[in-house]
């Protein structure tokens, strides 16, 4: 287990539990994530895939009760250290969560949200890296006239693609995307999935989805998870053609889950 | 089992609908008609003189009371100034900061208990403190009192409002490298803005209309008074002594300055509904 599982891992979980109180949600996960890569991670509802990435950022710290134990090597250093500065952390692994989330203000100010959080750059230079965001983000086109208009008025997908823009707006290394198109109709998926291909030669990406034809179609790497356990990782061809465990073939023609 | 036939089951719904529409339509009679009253009768009494003269003598006839007018206003401010930040700050750390915490738990108790207080309680116990010690009433002893009356209803619309707010908002300026205290804010406060606002435009409009606290911290005054520091004019002790003396002119008067204080609690509550609804529409 302690070989890399990927060619070039970016992160490098070992031995990763995870604890609602007394619950136990996530069992001795392991399992590399190759950078400038797309990994994804499938499993049925409630086996843990959420869970699991919430530990990449440590976002689940915001709740009481919640408790993570094992490594996740971000770059060779265990971030579930407590001497890790999670605002730094968090600049570098961003997050785009399953509901669309705009701040309340507006299209611009969303973008520039993060890039404020850094620094003090000069009203030109956050207006071309807000461009660039949204650009990236391929929301461009259809707010560069409406910048100033509430972020909450746009369309659920294009929603999901502004907090895209101000996740990528801050250049974080590593996204994760939490079934970020759950939520979203066909057209604004196909986008997102879209979106996601270009993005990943800049970025670590890790995907938790529900929908293994997602899966398929975005990863290059695929995890399946089951009750808290990493059942089977490994390339997402392989996954989807050949799967070693039956747990993850069942899974995968659809007989459960 | 037998069934009920369908005829009396009918009669017994026309009958409970009967009942209920009566209730609602006598409560919105009683309303309209207090409504109605104070408006016919305090009408006739507002003038301009009544907002810019000071009060006459009894059985002169003539005046205003631009001071209590004034007064009230004066008074209303101060404690809104003094009540709102501490109760939406409070309100804050209920909703943010210590959520279950053992702190939280007795301070949401305490604030319960403070809302059914009889706001004549509250002023007496501003009157020991506040009165007693200096000798005199004092127009800030009165918005001490209005303060203490609006701080509990403040600290629980806003955790009430802020707990409106999803989570996936707080995480998404979490997931940012926002430090905890600029996520709450600058994006859940703001999220929750119009609801804030709503319930501290319901919290003046609940205090404006306050008699029983200002009798024992700020009294009343015949004169031109806008030092908070000495007895001020309001406008509900006025009503109250108005109301009572023998002289018809401060009789009507008193109605004036009763249709002035509906009015503007019902304008508050109607900007405060309109805020909401905005809102609403907006998500």
């Amino acid at each position: 287990m302690s070989q890399p599982m990927v060619d070039k891992p970016k992160i490098s979980v070992r031995h990763l539990n995870f604890y609602y109180g007394s619950h136990q949600a996530l069992k001795d996960n392991n399992l590399d994530v190759a950078e400038n890569a797309v990994t994804a991670i499938i499993g049925p509802s409630g086996c843990g895939k959420s869970t699991h990435i919430r530990c990449y950022n440590r976002i689940y710290e915001m709740y009481k009760g919640q408790v993570a134990t094992g490594e996740i090597l971000l770059d060779g250093r265990n971030i579930l250290e407590p001497s890790v500065d999670l605002i730094e952390l968090r600049m570098r692994v961003g997050m785009i969560f399953q509901r669309p989330s705009p701040f309340p203000m507006s299209i611009f100010d969303n973008v520039a949200y993060g890039l404020r959080l850094q620094a003090k750059y000069s009203k030109s230079e956050l207006e071309s890296r807000v461009e660039q965001a949204l650009k990236d983000a391929a929301l461009w086109d259809e707010v560069a006239d409406k910048l100033h208009d509430p972020g909450t008025d746009l369309s659920g997908g294009q929603q999901q693609r502004l907090c895209i823009a101000r996740a990528i707006a801050v250049e974080p290394e590593v996204i994760l995307m939490d079934e970020p198109a759950s939520a979203i109709d066909p057209v604004g998926t196909a986008k997102i999935e879209e979106l996601i291909g270009s993005l990943k030669s800049r970025y670590t990406i890790v995907i938790v989805t529900h929908n293994m034809q997602q899966a398929a179609r975005v990863s290059d790497y695929t995890a399946f998870f089951y009750n808290g356990e990493v059942i089977e990782f490994g390339p997402t061809t392989d996954i989807f053609t050949r799967p070693r465990k039956k747990q993850t073939e069942d899974y995968i023609t659809g007989r459960f889950g | 089992m037998r069934r009920r036939s369908i005829a009396g089951r009918k009669i017994a719904n026309a009958l409970v609908t009967a009942v209920a529409g009566s209730a609602a339509v006598s409560g919105l009679l009683v309303l309209l008609w207090i409504l109605f009253v104070v408006a016919q009768k305090g009408l006739a009494a507002l003038d301009w003189a009544f907002f810019t003269r000071l009060p006459a003598p009894p059985g002169e006839g003539g005046g205003g009371l631009a001071n209590a007018v004034v007064g009230t206003l004066i008074i209303t401010a101060l404690a809104t100034a003094a009540g709102v930040p501490i109760g939406v700050l409070a309100g804050t750390y209920l909703a943010e900061f210590s959520r279950d915490g053992r702190l939280a738990g007795a301070i949401r108790f305490c604030a319960n208990i403070l809302m059914g207080a009889p706001s004549i309680v509250v002023g007496v116990f501003v009157y020991t403190i506040m009165v007693v010690p200096v000798g005199h009433f004092s127009g800030l002893a009165g918005s001490a009192a209005l303060a203490v009356i609006m701080l509990p209803v403040v600290t629980r619309t806003t955790e009430d409002m802020l707990r409106l707010v999803p989570n996936s908002l707080r995480e998404s300026a979490l997931a940012l490298g926002a430090p905890e205290h600029k996520m709450i804010f600058q994006i859940t406060i703001r999220a929750a803005k119009g609801g804030l606002l709503t319930g501290i435009m319901l919290s003046v409009a609940r205090v404006s209309g306050e008699t029983a606290p200002l009798l024992f911290t700020t009294l009343n005054s015949p004169y031109w008074s806008v030092d908070p520091t000495k007895p001020m004019a309001n406008l509900t002790v006025t009503i109250f002594n108005y109301a009572m003396s023998p002289y018809a002119d401060w009789q009507a008067k008193a109605w004036g300055a009763s249709l002035l204080i509906t009015a503007a609690v019902l304008i508050l509550n109607l900007t405060a509904r309109l805020l909401a609804r905005e809102r609403g529409a907006r998500r």
